[in-house]
C-alpha cells in the first residue's frame, strides 16, 4: 500500500492553509485531495468581497483570497489530487480514494480533516406545504449562479438569515430578481452584522425576525409563500399569517460540518459543533488524525479558517516529527455555562503553548462578561459591547496562564 | 388499431403491460406524467405485505397473498430490490391480544403463511429498541420491503423491451366506443383499441366516469411520512404496524430497502388528487403515534417529509377490478395494499385480455430486466473494473449516497430512461441523503442536458411546468 505522511481531505481554504503551512514548516511528504476540478472549495463561488483583510491584509473576493493560497501551494510544490473523492478512512489512518483511475488506498502516517461544511437541507426543518421546483438551498443557488451564470427565477424569498442567505439577497437583486423578504425564525440575524446592512438595508430588502414558512404553495413551479409571526416558542401566529408571491424560494438554514469521513474513522464528534471533539492541538479523539475549518466548526471569516489551518499544520508537523501522540501533560476538559453555545477546543492536553478559545453564544448580550475559570479561579475576564449567535469570539490565553493547568479539573467559559 | 390501451403507468399498469407483453398483443401505455409512477407509486410505504388484515374473501386479500409469493422471483428476475424483513403488529394491553389473535385467524384463514403470536420477551429480543410497553405481537415472516418505484420501473421496462409502447405526458380527456374496440382521446391524439384497461389510479374514477353509467369517486386518502437518515436505521429491522383501524393499517416505523427509515403514513380524506403538501399537526401526529411503538424515535435524524394520495373509492372497501363493457377493464380504488397486489392484479388482467383476444404467446419474450449498476456495494476488484470500462464512475454526483456519473448517465439511457431530475432522483438516488440534492443539483442538471441534448432551462422537476430554473418558454 501507497504510504504518504500527511494527507489533507479538501483544496479549500482550510486544506489550501493547512498544505501551505505544513510544507512551510518542512513536512516534505503531503497529498492533498480534492473532489472537485478546481481547488478553492467554496471560495470559488463566494464571489463577493470581505475576505482577507486578516490573513493578506486586503480586502479580496472569494476567488482572489482562493488564489492568492493556490498560487502559494503552487510555488511550494504542494501534489494534490482533483475531481477525487475519499470514500472512507479508517481509523488506522488508511485513505480509501474514488476518480477516474478507479479506487485506490493509501496509508497516511497523519491525516488533517478539511472537509468543510454542507448546507441544512429544508426537509430537515420541516416546512409544510407542496413539493414544487423552485427551491433551493442558498449555497447551491449561489452555485448555479455565480459559477454558471444561469437565471434561476424571477421573484425570490430568502429563508434564513445567515451569510449565506444575506449575501445571496444581494447577489439575486443584482442579477434583476426581485427578491421580497428574508425571513429568519430567531428574533435576531444569524449572519454578520456587516452583512445585514451591505446586502439587505443597502437594498431595501426587508428582514422579518421571529417569523417562519408556514406553508409553500405550488404544484408545479413554486408560486407563492404564506409567512407567520413566531411566539416565543417559535410556534406559527395563525392570525399573522400572510401570502407572498414568489418564483423562487431559497433556504439559508445553518451549516453543518461534514462530519462523514471523520465519524467512519471512529472520531468522536461534539454534539454541538457536529464536528470533532479535538484537542488544542486540534488533534482528534484518534491519533495523528486533526481537525481544522469549517469541518471542525462552523466559521464565519475565511481568515479564521486559515489561522486554524495553520496550527492544525503546526501540530501535525510535531506529531510526524515525534512519532507519537503530541505530548500529552494534562487532560482538561473545556466545559461552557451561561451563554456559551459550544467552545473549541473540548479539551487542552497540551500547556506549553497559548490558548485560542473559540466560541459562540446562543443567544445576543449586550454588555455580557466573558470570564474564563480554571476551576473557581477566574482567569479572563472581559466586557463586550455585544455578543451575537452569528459571530464567534476568541479569547487568547497566553502560555503563561495556560502554564498554570497542571493541576485543574476543567476550564469553564462563561457569558453572563 | 392497437390490441389494448393502458390509461396509466403506475405500478398497476406497468404490471399489466409486464403480464400482457408475454403475448403477441399490440400494447400502449398512456401516461399524463414525464416519468412512471409519480402518483400514488411513489409516495408509497414500499412494503410487500403479507396479506393478513385483508378482509376473507375479498380480492384484496387474494391478489395480496398471490402478489407476495409472486414478488421473491419477480425481484431476482428483474432485479428490484428485495428483503423478506418481516412483520409485527403489536399489541400493548391483555385486551388487545384478542384482536391480534382475530388478525392472525383472518391471515391464517387468508392463506398468509408462517404466522406466529409472539410475547413480550421474543418481540424485545428481536426488535430491542421497541417499547417496553408491547405486550404481544403478530409476527408475519413474509412480509418484506422492496423499492415501489423501482419495480415500477422494472415492470415497465420488461414491458418496453418486450414492444410496449410508452406515451408520456399523454393526458386521456375521452374514450367514446367504436366498432371492434374504442377510441381513446388524448392531448398528444387519438388511440383506437379493441381493448382498453383504465390503471388510472387516482384519476381512476374519472376515466371509468368517461365511458361507464356507474360513477365511481376517488377520494384521496392522503398519507403523510418522515424519512430519516440511514444512520437511525438502528431502531428497527421489521416493519412494525399497531393494531389497524378502518382508515387503514396505521401508522409504521419500517426501515426502507436503503436503510433510512420511515415514520408514516397518516390517513386523511382529502377532495384535491393533486395535493400532495404535508402539515406540520400530521407530522407531528405521526411521530407521536410512531413513539407508542419506539419511543426513541430520534427525531434530528429527519431528513424530508412527503405525502402521497391513496386511490381510495368513496364506498368500495375492496378492489374493484372489472370488464365493465366487452373489452373496457377497470381497476379502480387500488390503495394499500395495491403496491403488493400488482403483480397479482396484472396476471388477473392478463387472463381477462387473452380470453377475449386469444393472442399468441410472444416467443421472444426476455424475461430479464438488469437494473442499473451501482458502484457502491460492490468489491474493490468489481469496482475498478466498472470504473475500467466506464470512467463516469470515477465522478462523484452524490456524495451522500455515494451515487456517480455513471448511475446517473444509465438512469436517464434505459428501456425507460429518466427525462427529469425527479426521475433521475428516483432511479439513482442521487438527491435522495442528508443533503437532499444541495450538492448534486447543479450536476444532475448538467447530465440531464448533457445526455438528453437540452438546455438545462428546460429542465424540470417532474415536467410540466416544474422547471428548475427560470425558463420563458419559446414565445
Amino acid at each position: 500500500m501507497k504510504k504518504i505522511d500527511l494527507i489533507i481531505i479538501g483544496g479549500g481554504p482550510a486544506g489550501l492553509s493547512a498544505a501551505i503551512k505544513a510544507r512551510e514548516e518542512g513536512i516534505q511528504d503531503i497529498l492533498v485531495v480534492e473532489r472537485n476540478k478546481i481547488l478553492g472549495g467554496i471560495l470559488n463561488q463566494c464571489i463577493h468581497n470581505g475576505f482577507g483583510l486578516h490573513v493578506f491584509k486586503e480586502e479580496l473576493t472569494g476567488p482572489e483570497y482562493a488564489h492568492k493560497l493556490i498560487e502559494r501551494a503552487k510555488e511550494l510544490q504542494i501534489p494534490f489530487l482533483l475531481e477525487t473523492m475519499v470514500l472512507d478512512i479508517t481509523p488506522q489512518k488508511q485513505v480509501k480514494l474514488l476518480s477516474t483511475n478507479g479506487v485506490e488506498t493509501i496509508e497516511a502516517r497523519a491525516i488533517i480533516l478539511a472537509m468543510g461544511c454542507r448546507e441544512r437541507p429544508r426537509g430537515a426543518i420541516n416546512i409544510p406545504g407542496d413539493r414544487p421546483s423552485g427551491i433551493f438551498s442558498a449555497g447551491t443557488a449561489q452555485e448555479l449562479v455565480n459559477m454558471r451564470g444561469l437565471k434561476i427565477g424571477k421573484t425570490a424569498v430568502i429563508v434564513g438569515s445567515g451569510d449565506i442567505g444575506l449575501i445571496m439577497a444581494r447577489r439575486l437583486t443584482l442579477e434583476g430578481m426581485d427578491v421580497k423578504a428574508v425571513v429568519e425564525l430567531m428574533p435576531f440575524s444569524g449572519g454578520l452584522r456587516r452583512n445585514i446592512a451591505q446586502c439587505l438595508d443597502d437594498f431595501n430588502i426587508p428582514l422579518h425576525l421571529s417569523h417562519t414558512v408556514t406553508k409553500i404553495v405550488g404544484k408545479e413551479r413554486l408560486e407563492s409563500i404564506i409567512i407567520a409571526a413566531v411566539d416565543e416558542n417559535r410556534n406559527p401566529i395563525p392570525e399573522t399569517e400572510r401570502l407572498i408571491e414568489c418564483d423562487t424560494l431559497l433556504f439559508s438554514v445553518g451549516l453543518i460540518p461534514e462530519s462523514e469521513l471523520a465519524k467512519a474513522a471512529g472520531v468522536a464528534l461534539d454534539k454541538r459543533t457536529n464536528g470533532a471533539i479535538v484537542d488544542n492541538n486540534l488533534q482528534t479523539t484518534v491519533e495523528g488524525i486533526f481537525s481544522c475549518g469549517n469541518t471542525l466548526h462552523v466559521h464565519d471569516l475565511v481568515d479564521d479558517v486559515t489561522f486554524e489551518a495553520y496550527e492544525a499544520a503546526v501540530s501535525a508537523k510535531k506529531y510526524l516529527q515525534n512519532n507519537t501522540k503530541s505530548p500529552t501533560t494534562v487532560n482538561v476538559p473545556v466545559v461552557v455555562s451561561g451563554g456559551v453555545r459550544y467552545a473549541v477546543p473540548q479539551n487542552i492536553t497540551d500547556i506549553s503553548q497559548e490558548l485560542k478559545l473559540k466560541f459562540r453564544v446562543g443567544a445576543i448580550y449586550e454588555g455580557a462578561n466573558v470570564n474564563v475559570f480554571f476551576d473557581n479561579e477566574q482567569v479572563y475576564s472581559k466586557t463586550k459591547k455585544i455578543l451575537t449567535p452569528g459571530e464567534m469570539e476568541i479569547v487568547t490565553l497566553s502560555a503563561d496562564i495556560i502554564a498554570k493547568l497542571q493541576n485543574v479539573k476543567e476550564i469553564r467559559i462563561d457569558v453572563k | 388499431m392497437k390490441d389494448v390501451v393502458i390509461i396509466g403507468g403506475g405500478i398497476v399498469g406497468c404490471a399489466i403491460a409486464m403480464e400482457l407483453s408475454k403475448y403477441k398483443v399490440n400494447t400502449v401505455v398512456l401516461e399524463k406524467n414525464a416519468e412512471v409512477g409519480m402518483e400514488a407509486t411513489k409516495a408509497n410505504s414500499g412494503i410487500v405485505h403479507a396479506g393478513f388484515d385483508c378482509a376473507l374473501g375479498s380480492l384484496k386479500a387474494r391478489f395480496n397473498v398471490r402478489g407476495n409469493q409472486l414478488f421473491d422471483q419477480l425481484a431476482k428476475d428483474l432485479s428490484i430490490p428485495f428483503r423478506k424483513n418481516g412483520a409485527f403488529v403489536l399489541a400493548f394491553s391483555e385486551n388487545d391480544e384478542n384482536r391480534l389473535q382475530e388478525i392472525f385467524d383472518r391471515g391464517v384463514a387468508n392463506g398468509v403463511p408462517h404466522l406466529e403470536i409472539l410475547k413480550k420477551e421474543q418481540i424485545l429480543k428481536m426488535e430491542p429498541y421497541l417499547s417496553q410497553e408491547v405486550a404481544y405481537a403478530l409476527h408475519a415472516p413474509t412480509s418484506g420491503i422492496t423499492f415501489g418505484y423501482e419495480a415500477t420501473l422494472a415492470f415497465g421496462e420488461l414491458a418496453a423491451l418486450n414492444g410496449v409502447d410508452f406515451h408520456f405526458e399523454t393526458k386521456v380527456c375521452g374514450i367514446a366506443k367504436i366498432e371492434n374496440g374504442y377510441e381513446v382521446k388524448t392531448n398528444n391524439g387519438s388511440f383506437t383499441s379493441r381493448v382498453v384497461i383504465n390503471a388510472a389510479g387516482t384519476y381512476s374514477d374519472e376515466i371509468s366516469n368517461l365511458i361507464n353509467e356507474k360513477k365511481y369517486k376517488i377520494r384521496p386518502r392522503k398519507g403523510e411520512y418522515l424519512l430519516l437518515d440511514t444512520t437511525a436505521k438502528y431502531i428497527v429491522d421489521k416493519t412494525v404496524f399497531q393494531l389497524p383501524s378502518k382508515m387503514g393499517k396505521g401508522i409504521l416505523v419500517a426501515p426502507t430497502f436503503h436503510d433510512n427509515i420511515l415514520v408514516g403514513p397518516s390517513a386523511n380524506d382529502i377532495e384535491d388528487k393533486e395535493d400532495k403538501s404535508t402539515d406540520i399537526e400530521t407530522l407531528q401526529n405521526n411521530i407521536k403515534t410512531a413513539r407508542i411503538s419506539i419511543p426513541e424515535i430520534p427525531v434530528h435524524m429527519v431528513i424530508t417529509s412527503f405525502s402521497g394520495l391513496r386511490a381510495t373509492e368513496a364506498t368500495a372497501s375492496d378492489f374493484v377490478v372489472e370488464e365493465t363493457h366487452p373489452g373496457f377493464i377497470n381497476t379502480v380504488g387500488i390503495n394499500s395494499p395495491g403496491l403488493t397486489a400488482a403483480p397479482a392484479i396484472g396476471e388477473y388482467i392478463r387472463d381477462i385480455v387473452t380470453e377475449r383476444l386469444q393472442p399468441d404467446p410472444n416467443p421472444d419474450f426476455i424475461k430479464n430486466r438488469e437494473g442499473i449498476k451501482f458502484l457502491k456495494g460492490l468489491s474493490l476488484d468489481e469496482q475498478n473494473a466498472l470504473i475500467k470500462t466506464n470512467s463516469k464512475y470515477g465522478n462523484i454526483v452524490c456524495r451522500c449516497e455515494s451515487i456517480t456519473e455513471g448511475e446517473v448517465s444509465a438512469a436517464i439511457n434505459r428501456p425507460i430512461g429518466a427525462k427529469t431530475m425527479d426521475g433521475v432522483k428516483f432511479r439513482s438516488r442521487a438527491g435522495t441523503g442528508r443533503c437532499q440534492g444541495g450538492f448534486c443539483t447543479l450536476k444532475v442538471l448538467e447530465i440531464l442536458s448533457k445526455e438528453l441534448e437540452i438546455d438545462v432551462s428546460r429542465i424540470t422537476k417532474f415536467g410540466k411546468n416544474s422547471f428548475i430554473l427560470k425558463y420563458e418558454g419559446s414565445q
